[in-house]
């Protein structure tokens, strides 16, 4: 320790005759940190919001896309829903099935609710997405109550096009309780208002369960969803078949459920190109888009320390090949091999050192202005630690090799010439 | 040296005689020159297939009018909405206060074939009043537009894009015959040719997916107001508070919710000052009226200017934020060859001594060192090409494929790719080059001395 502090001294001596060539490296440094760290900020973000559980029986739900033809009235739509998905239920290999107007995982297609605790309340509403349910949903779904119980099936009601949904009893989600009910109290039986006449009761609280929209951005209410009691019935808008299979049933179904419900009544069309879906498809094409970025950034960051390191490389080779003679004359003095290598080690780490130093300023700049402009949080400190600490292992890699060929000048490189 | 040629051709056997006695050095400035050109490039290609100008001959001529009827306290942000209530699109098209307007909403129809074996299909459509195919230059292959007695008498007419009259009649001239959309007779009045503008700017408010789902129905507004028709994608009552009770097609075309898109075509500049002072009057008259407790807050924004509106958000965020990445990319690697070009000439000292020594003068160094600057970013752009159509191969799986399929590798992104490697190395070179001009060509002898 005491032999590499002694070097400091002619360290800044020697650097300060390469000023320029420092202040690159210190430059560079500084920039790679504040890029990498950024980018791997991003990286993890998407890595989190990609991997985040939907809630549900994902390998085993498929979502089947109806759209009625011949304008039916309403009546007949909902006499044909109550048919469907007893049709469905009653398919070999079907667990459970219910119709709402989005799946899990869709990015778009759901309703979106605003949630008032009183009427008269003038504070901002609490926004929520909501799914069409019936007794059937949890159980499709595979989503688990943590407090109250299901809906019955006579508390199911039949809502046409203009009815605002505000039902007399609503199923929660515990991420969403948490928000209309900070402070813990008992959520099950409570009243809040989905419109400015009818009050619902929290019948129950279920464990999780995102909302459609879950994959399109990183919207802060992806895990805040409301089941409200309904089937809908529209002639103009599409609605969805929920289906839950058994265990190696969803080939076979992903046919003879569409067929099986043309079967029951021709006048209706699901699009053979994405009339069915299976919700790791859904998966597949939400996160798509943050997948991508995921991989490029994380390729980004390769190539940028690959340059880094190649960059440190490069100089300290050229510093080495133009130190020969005083290496010499050090080693000519008694220096010993060692006392070489660590020479250049200890310059390499306080450049990088100070390049660590410039670059977390850049990096917090870099992070407070993305997220001014993309939805990003605030880049934990942590972040930078593990790009500084990752820079300067590189930089001692990256200087071992030119550092070992200084400790190789044998010392009668002193009586040479240049 | 006699002539240009000869000093060019003396430096770049000087340049080729370096690039062998450093073959490590040169190899690493070329591939980070390399690796930082193709990243930019990729991105960009992304970036400007996102960005493109989707009518560049009249986008400065078409505008999208905004008017805040959410109020300051409803409102997005403070953005007033990117659609229209009913109320006041309608407004807008009977005021004729721009030389065409035309009212747009997205829109979901079912057409049943003839021959009842085969299977009806979901078609999307934008309702639009008549003045949209002149306005957005939408070319016909057979037949027309509607004109505006149709609009006027909500005809059953409609025109078709020419996928859909080849699906339908495998793509004969079908002006004149019938379809049935929704359980309705519509007369063909013209068919489409192959027209579908990237990003589809003028239902983008409406419809969503700038770059995919193409329209192929377009009816008239007004038929489709009547037929009581729902806008099939966007529709918004506030930003922040419940919808309010909608409990018939009447009360949402009282209401003030957003669902419909307006575009103004004005040609000159006095138009546009006339239009602005027109909205804001309009805005103005319905503060008096009580329905804005708010003063005016209008905004006519052309197409460019409407595409990039943080509402529409049409270039994708992952798309801007890859640029940024890359550009950063770009500048490290520059920062990096500045350093290793410094290392390479600053080797070669006892050279331009020598040379200095026998009467070259700084310009020739000068010359000498950028001319070979020129020569290792040219390889360098060539490196990154490659690189580049290696990229573009990938980009499907990075962004919406339906985007990544639009960014091109053409001439003009190729000459771009060069010009950048080479340009950006010579400004890299340029300090090196400038530490090996002070080089004293005394000095060096001595010391070699």
């Amino acid at each position: 320790m005491k032999r590499t502090m002694i070097q400091i001294g002619p360290i800044f001596a020697a650097l300060r005759r390469h000023k320029m060539a420092t202040l690159l490296i210190v430059l560079q440094i500084a920039l790679t940190l504040a890029v990498v760290s950024n980018a791997l900020f991003v990286v993890k973000t998407r890595v989190v919001h990609l991997s985040r559980p939907s809630g549900t029986d994902e390998a085993h739900l498929f979502a089947i896309n109806n759209q009625w033809i011949g304008e039916p009235d309403l009546p007949h739509i909902d006499a044909q829903i109550r048919a469907d998905v007893v049709t469905l239920r009653q398919l070999p290999g079907v667990r459970d099935a219910f119709a709402s107007q989005a799946y899990p995982l869709e990015s778009g297609g759901g309703g979106l609710v605003f949630i008032k605790h009183r009427v008269e309340q003038t504070t901002t509403a609490q926004l929520a997405l909501s799914y069409f349910a019936d007794e059937h949903a949890l159980s499709t779904f595979g989503t688990t109550l943590v407090a109250g119980r299901n809906f019955r099936a006579d508390e199911i009601g039949s809502l046409g096009p203009y009815d605002k949904p505000a039902p007399a009893a609503i199923i929660i989600t515990r991420h969403l309780a948490d928000k209309l009910f900070p402070d813990g109290a008992a959520v099950v039986g409570q009243h809040v208002y989905l419109d400015d006449a009818h009050a619902s009761t929290i019948i129950g609280v279920v464990d999780c369960l995102e909302g459609s929209y879950a994959g399109s951005s990183t919207r802060s209410i992806d895990e805040d969803t409301v089941l409200l009691p309904a089937r809908y019935t529209s002639p103009d808008e599409s609605m969805v078949y929920l289906v839950r299979v058994q265990p190696g049933q969803m080939d076979a179904l992903l046919r003879t459920a569409p067929a099986a419900l043309m079967a029951q009544n021709r006048m209706r069309l699901i699009s053979p190109e994405d009339g069915v879906v299976t919700l790791a498809q859904a998966r597949a094409k939400g996160y798509a888009t943050d997948r991508g970025v995921a991989i490029m950034m994380a390729a980004v960051c390769v190539l940028l320390l690959l340059a880094t390191a190649g960059g440190i490389v490069g100089l300290s080779s050229f510093w080495v090949g133009q130190r020969r003679r005083s290496i010499g004359v050090r080693r000519a003095l008694g220096a010993t091999r060692g006392d070489i290598l660590r020479y250049f080690q200890t310059e390499n780490a306080l450049i990088v050192g100070i390049g660590v130093a410039l670059g977390v300023a850049l990096g917090i700049a870099g992070n407070l202005s993305l997220m001014t402009h993309y939805e990003l949080p605030r880049m934990p400190l942590w972040v930078l630690g593990v790009g500084a600490l990752l820079l300067w292992a590189l930089g001692q890699l990256a200087v071992l090799g030119p550092a070992r060929r200084a400790a190789a000048v044998p010392p009668v490189e002193a009586t040479r010439s240049v | 040296m006699p002539c240009g040629h000869g000093v060019l051709r003396y430096y770049g056997s000087l340049a080729w005689r370096s690039v062998h006695r450093s073959k490590a050095l040169t190899a690493l400035i070329v591939l980070l020159m390399g690796c930082g050109v193709a990243t930019c490039m990729v991105t960009f290609a992304v970036f400007r297939a996102a960005s493109a100008d989707p009518i560049p001959w009249k986008s400065g001529q078409l505008f999208a009018p905004q008017i805040d009827n959410y109020g300051p306290l409803h409102n997005w942000k403070g953005e007033p909405p990117n659609m229209l209530s009913y109320t006041d699109a309608v407004a807008l098209l009977h005021a004729k206060q721009a030389r065409r307007q035309v009212l747009i909403y997205a829109s979901k129809w079912t057409v049943m074939p003839e021959d009842a074996q085969r299977l009806p299909s979901s078609q999307e459509g934008d309702a639009v009043s008549h003045d949209f195919f002149a306005m957005f230059d939408a070319p016909f292959r057979y037949g027309g537009g509607w004109s505006a007695s149709d609009d006027e008498q909500r005809a059953a007419v409609v025109v078709i894009s020419s996928a859909l009259n080849q699906k339908l009649f495998g793509g004969t001239d079908s002006v004149g015959r019938e379809i049935i959309l929704d359980a309705h007779a519509y007369r063909i009045v013209g068919v489409l040719d192959d027209w579908d503008p990237k990003p589809r700017f003028f239902d983008v408010s409406s419809a969503w997916f700038p770059f995919s789902h193409p329209r192929q129905v377009y009816l008239p507004f007004s038929r489709a107001i009547d037929l009581q028709k729902a806008a099939s994608t966007n529709f918004f009552c506030s930003a922040n508070a419940p919808s309010p009770d909608l409990p018939t097609w009447d009360s949402i075309l009282r209401s003030e919710c957003v669902w419909i898109t307006a575009w103004v075509e004005l040609p000159t500049q006095a138009d546009v000052v006339h239009y602005r002072e027109w909205l804001r009057n309009y805005a103005a008259e319905q503060q008096r009226l009580g329905r804005f407790d708010w003063p005016p807050y209008v905004r006519l924004s052309d197409v460019r200017q409407w595409l990039d509106l943080p509402l529409n958000g049409v270039v994708p965020k992952a798309s801007a934020l890859s640029m940024i990445v890359s550009f950063s990319f770009l500048l490290i690697c520059l920062v990096n060859v500045v350093g290793l070009m410094l290392a390479r000439f600053m080797r070669r000292a006892p050279e331009i001594g020598v040379r200095r020594a026998l009467g070259a003068s700084r310009g020739a160094i000068c010359g000498q060192f950028l001319t070979e600057a020129a020569a290792i970013g040219l390889a360098g752009g060539v490196l990154g090409l490659l690189l580049t159509a290696i990229g573009m191969a990938g980009i499907g799986h990075v962004f919406e494929p339906e985007i990544a399929r639009l960014a091109t590798l053409d001439a003009s992104l190729l000459s771009l790719t060069i010009l950048v490697a080479v340009a950006t190395t010579m400004i890299a070179a340029l300090y090196p080059t400038w530490r090996a001009a002070q080089v004293q060509p005394a000095w060096q002898l001595k010391s070699n001395g």
